[in-house]
């Protein structure tokens, strides 16, 4: 199994840099005009050594091997923004960079210590914290609203919970976790985890070029998944509902997947008349990569935003399909010292400058690794007096009476 | 420039460890078990002196549950044989792992001659470092142990040895010679998973018969408990003008003040 599947032309087998041309979104790529947008847009465009239509260029001069032997696209975050702005409409950041980036790390001299870490430790323990996975469903216990396990109820559920690493095992996480139980409960919803059996989606795995440990994962939790009755999975995972949206299915994945973040914007009249508790905040939102530019929830988040009373919302400089990325993308969560060394910008430290100019007190976000990064970001910046970083759920749970 | 690296797996310290029923073993019911990192270290040595100056790099390790995926992994990073030595069972003493690779090396036709055996120093199953030492008295070889440097020229191996207080001695040991490796120069390689998964199917792993040893008159575990608690640290809650009146209560009663 390979990083880009067929989407045509069945028979054409697995896509290659060498057969590209044999399949409708490869041939897309050879109508590049070089208009450089793709550069331009990049957060790292500065340091990337051949952006998306170098790539091609040198693709097409037969000189592919120059790029490979490059760690310039360790730079590349996979924040979708080259892919968005593509005048041609070419799918580089579903299809050029992925092939490309898994050449790349192959060839990689020294994988940067941090993230070689970290995906040995997704390989050996399921996540990339080196946790034990025994430990994985341990935040269930702090959980004021039951959080059943759905190998021990033994019964069919309607939301299969997938709650991801940073939320099973980051103290952060775990607080949108506790949130989330809360909203489930309030809406009625019969929902299970899988407890300590669930491992790491792997779609930074396959975003860095280890696409070798994401079809491992694919493989396991898919196996997993088919043990059990439910009718949808709701994830709070961004990185992990794109991956079963997108690249799961070509595993035998067929399940109804939601982020968690529009599934509750769904339920928004159901929840509207339980947000009660007025909280004073200036709110300004995050549009994550993989929830925002890769699959067009913009307004989701900002409506459930909008129904909390007392809630200000206003808006970033970048925000929609501009957002800047958090950094964390395509392995970018383990590369921070390794961008540090470099003497690059970090991403989510320019992030939350934009955020504190809005002059909100409250940055909101729905991806489990921001919450993180950019509670430290405004440390760094010395910011983290004048703005708290809040999932949505949080803000929602916050809002609504015990 | 040929090497032979002798590796095992202790207990994964990630998964909290138990104390049997019997009071003297681990309780295997959730051990995992892990390739010993100074033996990672040992490979790497190992295959930095064979991008150095070419060679082979074999490895040669007791049979273990999951020993196939380290065995693989390692063949996929550049290791150009393996072999286990099955049969032994559960090999609990250090003395005992000895004889078995140290008969092993001497007896099986094929892993000699090499240049040198390297493995890890110590484990955290045997932190007196008790492994290497042996096998090179059986091979009649010289031993060097905490080697955190090694190059090899005609017949001799200069290698760094770490001492306490970060002083460093270096010295030229005749081979061929066991080392017993503290760290190798650079952290262990990453190897991808898709090269682990073509060294699975494109090499093999060879079995030799463990071989026929005395038991070896070592150690014997008495009792293992978990570390008692005798003590925990007070924390002091309240606004910082209380904190401060309790400190100075505290300090004041404890004769500092």
């Amino acid at each position: 199994m390979s990083n880009a599947t067929a989407t045509a032309d069945s028979d054409a087998g697995v896509m290659t840099l060498a057969n590209l041309a044999n399949f409708p979104e490869g041939r897309k790529v050879f109508s590049c005009m070089q208009c450089g947008t793709c550069a331009a847009t990049c957060p790292y465009g500065d340091e990337m050594g051949f952006p998306p239509r170098a790539i091609i260029t040198m693709l097409e001069a037969g000189l592919i091997e120059e790029v490979f032997a490059s760690p310039g696209l360790l730079n590349c975050v996979t924040c979708y923004a080259c892919m968005a702005k593509c005048p041609r409409g070419i799918k580089l950041t579903e299809v050029l960079l992925p092939l490309v980036k898994e050449q790349v790390f192959t060839r990689l001299k020294e994988v940067p210590a941090e993230l070689q870490k970290a995906l040995e430790n997704t390989m050996r323990y399921g996540n990339p914290m080196g946790e034990s996975p025994r430990k994985r469903a341990l935040w269930a216990k702090s959980s004021p609203v039951p959080v059943p396990v759905i190998s021990e109820i033994k019964r069919p559920v309607d939301v299969l919970w997938f709650v991801e690493c940073y939320p099973a095992y980051h103290p952060r996480g775990n607080d949108a976790n506790r949130a989330t139980a809360k909203l489930f409960k309030a809406l009625g919803i019969d929902f299970a985890i899988l407890g300590n059996e669930e491992k790491c989606a792997g779609e930074c795995a396959r975003l860095v070029g280890e696409t070798g440990l994401f079809d491992m994962l694919t493989d396991s939790n898919v196996k997993l998944l088919r043990k059990y009755q439910f009718k949808r999975i709701v994830t709070g995972g961004a990185h992990a509902y794109d991956a079963f949206k997108r690249k799961y299915p070509a595993a035998g994945f067929d399940f109804e997947v939601h982020h968690s973040t529009p599934f509750f914007a769904q339920h928004l009249a159901r929840i509207k008349p339980k947000l009660t508790k007025k909280l004073d905040y200036t709110v300004t939102y995050h549009d994550a990569c993989a929830l925002g530019r890769h699959n067009g929830f913009y307004d989701e988040p900002r409506a459930l935003l909008a129904a909390i009373p007392g809630v200000k919302l206003v808006e970033m400089t970048h925000s929609g399909v501009n957002s800047i990325c958090c950094g964390g993308g395509g392995g970018g969560m383990w590369l921070d010292t390794y961008y540090a060394a470099k003497g690059y910008e970090r991403l989510s430290e320019r992030r939350v400058k934009e955020a504190l100019d809005t002059g909100a007190n409250a940055l909101a976000v729905s991806c489990p690794y921001e919450v993180s990064r950019f509670e430290d970001a405004l440390k760094v910046v010395g910011g983290d007096k004048r703005m708290v970083v809040r999932d949505v759920v949080e803000l929602l749970a916050e809002a609504m009476e015990d | 420039m040929d090497i032979l690296v002798l590796m095992k797996v202790v207990p994964d310290v990630v998964e909290e460890l138990e104390v049997g029923s019997d009071g003297k073993s681990l309780d295997t019911g959730f051990l995992r078990t892990i390739l010993n990192e100074r033996d990672d270290h040992a490979l790497e040595q190992a295959l930095l002196l064979k991008d150095k100056h070419g060679g082979k790099v074999t490895l040669l390790t007791l049979d273990a549950p999951d020993i196939d995926d380290v065995l693989f992994t390692a063949l996929a990073k550049g290791a150009d044989r393996a072999v286990k030595i099955c049969g032994a069972g559960s090999v609990s003493s250090t003395q005992m792992a000895a004889r078995l690779f140290g008969e092993t090396i001497a007896k099986t036709p094929g892993l000699l001659p090499v240049d040198l055996v390297l493995t890890g120093v110590s484990a955290i199953d045997d932190l007196d470092g008790l492994l290497a030492a042996p096998i090179a008295q059986k091979l009649g070889w010289p031993y060097a142990g905490v080697v955190t440097q090694a190059t090899l020229a005609d017949k001799t191996a200069t290698v760094v040895k770490e001492f306490a207080g970060g002083v460093r001695g270096e010295y030229d040991v005749p081979t061929p010679a066991v080392l017993g490796i503290q760290a190798a120069e650079k952290p262990p390689r990453y190897v991808p998973v898709a090269k682990v998964r073509a060294a699975m199917k494109s090499q093999t792993i060879e079995s030799v018969d463990a071989p026929a040893v005395e038991a070896a008159a070592g150690v014997e575990v008495q009792q293992m408990a978990k570390p008692r608690v005798t003590g925990h640290a007070e924390m002091l809650e309240g606004s910082a003008d209380e904190v401060a009146d309790k400190l100075c209560e505290l300090l004041a009663k404890r004769g500092l003040l």
